[in-house]
């Protein structure tokens, strides 16, 4: 099949605004629109800049926007596109772009550090392993299939309007709750005090966005709400 | 730029992580990295981790050792594989205190699942000996490493792209980057200089390798003067998704899941009558292979893995990413339908040889290279001979990792910081002049796509003289083409084209040292198959092979301590 391509262009060592550029070419239905991607700098433009790595949706590299939602390219067919006049592919929103594709991650690590993304624990560890029962394990394991892509928080409304950027986003609320739902963390008291805020879990407006765009299918939104309800219950223990 | 720091450490993957984990309290530690962190292959890694910890059922770490040796055709070092055994069980437990959320047994412990060559008694039956984490294991293992890096304050230089190691005085004084975001080149000095950049299964058409695997660190050692060794022993997973050669996780088989040919029979039955479709990865290959070549496949050479007995509790429970893979790709689900899958590159079992703590080695007097370490995929201590079983992987990355850290923080105090002339920085920057501003004509996807074929047709599960030796003659050429490569972009933002010129001429190198290795041995072991002498031949081949630079083909003796070889049959 024929599949033809619109693409963001942004190089500010020469360009003075960024553009958009067309390229045709042919491809495999079951190609992979990340397969394309490297055949069009293959065949047309060596001077595309994208990130990739494992390519099959395990190492969150090549996050991007696909006809205006945030995807994965590893994960999206040609065929998937065959109805499209043409694929529209622009770089992930919210986070400032580099070049072409490849955005600035930086400022979302650092919020991603911010949620104290580790076990916090006390008591000290036993000999062999802390016990952990398989319903407890279940409470997050949908979390732990999150592989920092960034999707999620690139398709949010709230981390889009510039009044309400400095929301924390939903990736990181979805590592703060892998902790918080985490039977071995003995941390909450001040994972709470971090997510107790207009900013933190609070930002929140239930937009659903993130839920629908994670390609790892994690239910973020819901997640964001489980730790709204424990923030509650947290004060209302407290009274 | 300049940069000095008491260790660097060359990638962000499992072992990279792990030996910054060891060193960060008592050094100043730094790791470069060409992609950003989590995103390096280790994650890819899916099934598990191995330790007789005995969660399931009674297990011991001599059945672990004997397993190992066996399944490495007896290449192994067998002092290395002890060390690594006996520590497993710790390296689990360690684990499970840094958080990694591994997956329970009804008694709340680490559950553990049956991989392939791991047996209990010595080959009697499968055990279940791979703790895992659903099939993300890897991935989730990467994450805590790295938060424990953040939480630690590791320095990281990411997208930065290493061109060179320095060597001033017969030392390893520290290396010469290339940071993508900006195209200047940086000094970094270092008292040790870690190597832990992984495996270069890109350099075949079909893996389950990531973009990144082009085993820069492999050759940046073998440019400085250190010896590669074994590198004829590639191993082939035995169920890459067909066609894309997606690695479908050997816990598929470890869960219950069958292989079947065109005719419906489960053919392991007749390669491996004890454990069947449990039996080594390099059997399993040659098998499908096998089967593919006497007509019994599917149209396009696969056979089927079939999960559907299984049911879709325990398919969504432990192996929720493959068949998320599967559904993406082929449009098929797996618990319904069986999977398409053949052999796919997956791993280096050879690579830069160090001790056992990860100190590198630069000849068969294991003379050490003073300030240069390596560990994981990229080294080869051996604890893998001629073929790795399943789960070993991450297991060596973790237990020599650390130990490559202790190493490092102990060698540190004796080693000062060298003196660094501009010559090697001046190189470098001639290098990239010569690749930017030479004018060629032949195109970097055209000669790699050929290195990727050739090595795919003659150098991959079943190999011979005639055919090897015409490859070689291939690949040469291809290098000189290589020497008029064309690289349109001389920008210096992001300019991936520019690092792919470097990757591929990397990926030739080693294309050479392999077929070179392999076509040396007149024997097959392991993963290292030649139909012209298909028998083991311990009297002439129970030995490491080394390629040093200039082509030079030497060999040394192999550590054997409790297991003394015999016939391998599972």
């Amino acid at each position: 099949m024929i599949l033809k391509f619109r693409i963001f262009r942004y190089d500010p060592e020469k360009d003075d605004a960024p553009y958009y550029q067309s390229f045709e070419i042919e491809a495999d239905p079951k190609d992979r629109i990340l397969d394309c991607l490297n055949r069009i700098r293959a065949e047309k433009d060596p001077t595309l800049s994208f990130r990739m790595s494992c390519g099959h949706g395990v190492c969150g590299s090549d996050g991007m926007r696909i006809n205006g939602t945030s995807s994965l390219a590893c994960q999206k067919l040609a065929k998937d596109f065959k109805e499209s006049e043409e694929v529209l592919i622009e770089p992930l929103q919210v986070f400032r772009v580099i070049k072409d594709l490849v955005v600035d991650m930086d400022p979302f690590f650092e919020r991603y550090y911010s949620v104290k993304p580790y076990l916090i624990t006390r008591t000290p560890p036993p000999d062999t392993e802390r016990l952990q029962s398989v319903e407890e394990h279940r409470k997050f394991e949908d979390a732990i299939r999150c592989i920092l892509c960034a999707c999620c928080t690139a398709s949010c409304p709230v981390n889009q309007d510039k009044a309400t950027a400095g929301y924390i986003g939903p990736a990181a609320l979805v590592r703060a709750f892998r902790y918080l739902f985490d039977s071995r963390d003995e941390g909450r008291e001040e994972r709470i005090a971090l997510l107790d805020n207009k900013d933190g879990a609070w930002g929140c407006q239930t937009r659903w966005m993130c839920t629908k765009v994670c390609p790892k299918e994690i239910p973020v939104t819901k997640e964001i709400f489980e730790i709204k309800k424990r923030i509650l219950e947290s004060k209302k223990g407290k009274k | 730029m300049n940069f000095k720091h008491d260790i660097v450490i060359v990638g962000a993957g499992l072992a990279g992580l792990r030996a910054a984990v060891e060193c960060v309290e008592e050094a100043d530690v730094a790791v470069v990295s060409k992609v950003l962190p989590t995103r390096s292959h280790s994650g890819a890694a899916q099934g598990g981790i191995t330790a007789s910890i005995g969660n399931e059922e009674e297990d011991h770490w001599e059945w672990h050792m004997f397993d190992t040796v066996k399944g490495s055709d007896y290449l192994a070092d067998q002092d290395a594989v002890e060390i690594m055994v006996k520590d497993a069980p710790r390296v689990i437990y360690e684990l499970e205190h840094m958080g990694v959320p591994f997956s329970r047994n009804k008694d709340g412990k680490i559950a553990q699942r049956n991989f392939g060559g791991h047996t209990s008694e010595y080959g009697k039956k499968p055990v279940k000996r791979a703790c895992y984490a659903s099939d993300r294991t890897g991935r989730v293992v990467l994450d805590t490493l790295y938060d424990q890096c953040l939480r630690h304050r590791v320095k990281f230089y990411q997208e930065h792209y290493v061109l060179s190691l320095v060597f001033e005085d017969k030392k390893c004084a520290g290396l010469i980057t290339y940071d993508l975001s900006s195209g200047e080149l940086n000094l970094i000095e270092a008292r040790a200089v870690l190597l832990a950049t992984g495996g270069c299964g890109r350099i075949f058409k079909t893996t389950s390798n990531g973009f990144a695997s082009t085993g820069d660190g492999l050759n940046l050692a073998h440019r400085a003067g250190i010896p590669l060794m074994d590198m004829e022993f590639v191993q082939f997973h035995p169920t890459g998704l067909y066609p894309l050669g997606i690695l479908v996780s050997e816990a598929a088989r470890g869960e219950g899941g069958i292989l079947r040919n065109s005719l419906g029979e489960r053919f392991m039955e007749r390669y491996a009558p004890t454990v069947k479709d449990l039996a080594a990865r390099d059997v399993v290959s040659r098998a499908i292979l096998t089967e593919v070549r006497e007509g019994r496949s599917f149209e396009g050479g696969y056979v089927h893995l079939d999960l559907t007995h299984l049911g879709e509790k325990k398919i969504i429970e432990r192996l929720w990413e493959i068949t998320s893979f599967v559904r993406i790709y082929l449009g098929i689900d797996p618990v319904y339908e069986p999977i398409p899958v053949y052999p796919t590159c997956h791993y280096l079992m050879g690579g830069i040889p160090t001790d056992t703590d990860g100190r590198v080695l630069q000849d068969e007097s294991d003379a050490i290279a003073q300030g240069l370490y390596a560990a994981g995929e990229c080294a080869c201590v051996s604890v893998h001979g001629a073929n790795r079983l399943g789960c070993n992987s991450l297991l060596d990355t973790l237990v020599f990792g650390r130990r490559c850290g202790m190493a490092m923080k102990a060698d540190i105090s004796k080693i000062e910081h060298q003196p660094v002339s501009d010559e090697p920085l001046e190189k470098a920057k001639e290098m990239l002049a010569g690749l930017l501003y030479h004018k060629g004509y032949e195109k970097i996807d055209v000669v790699r796509r050929n290195m990727q074929s050739l090595m795919m047709d003659y150098c991959s599960v079943f190999r011979d003289e005639e055919g090897l030796k015409k490859e070689l003659e291939s690949i040469r050429s291809l290098k000189m083409r290589f020497n008029d490569v064309e690289i349109v972009d001389k920008g210096k933002n992001f300019n991936y084209e520019l690092m792919e010129a470097i990757e591929l001429g990397h990926q030739l190198d080693l294309a050479e040292v392999i077929l070179l290795s392999a076509l040396y041995r007149k024997e097959s072991r392991g993963a290292h198959f030649r139909e012209d002498f298909p028998v083991r031949d311990d009297t002439n081949f129970l030995k490491h092979t080394l390629v040093f630079k200039g082509q030079e083909v030497r060999y040394k003796p192999v550590v054997i301590t409790r297991f003394q070889p015999e016939a391998r049959v599972y």
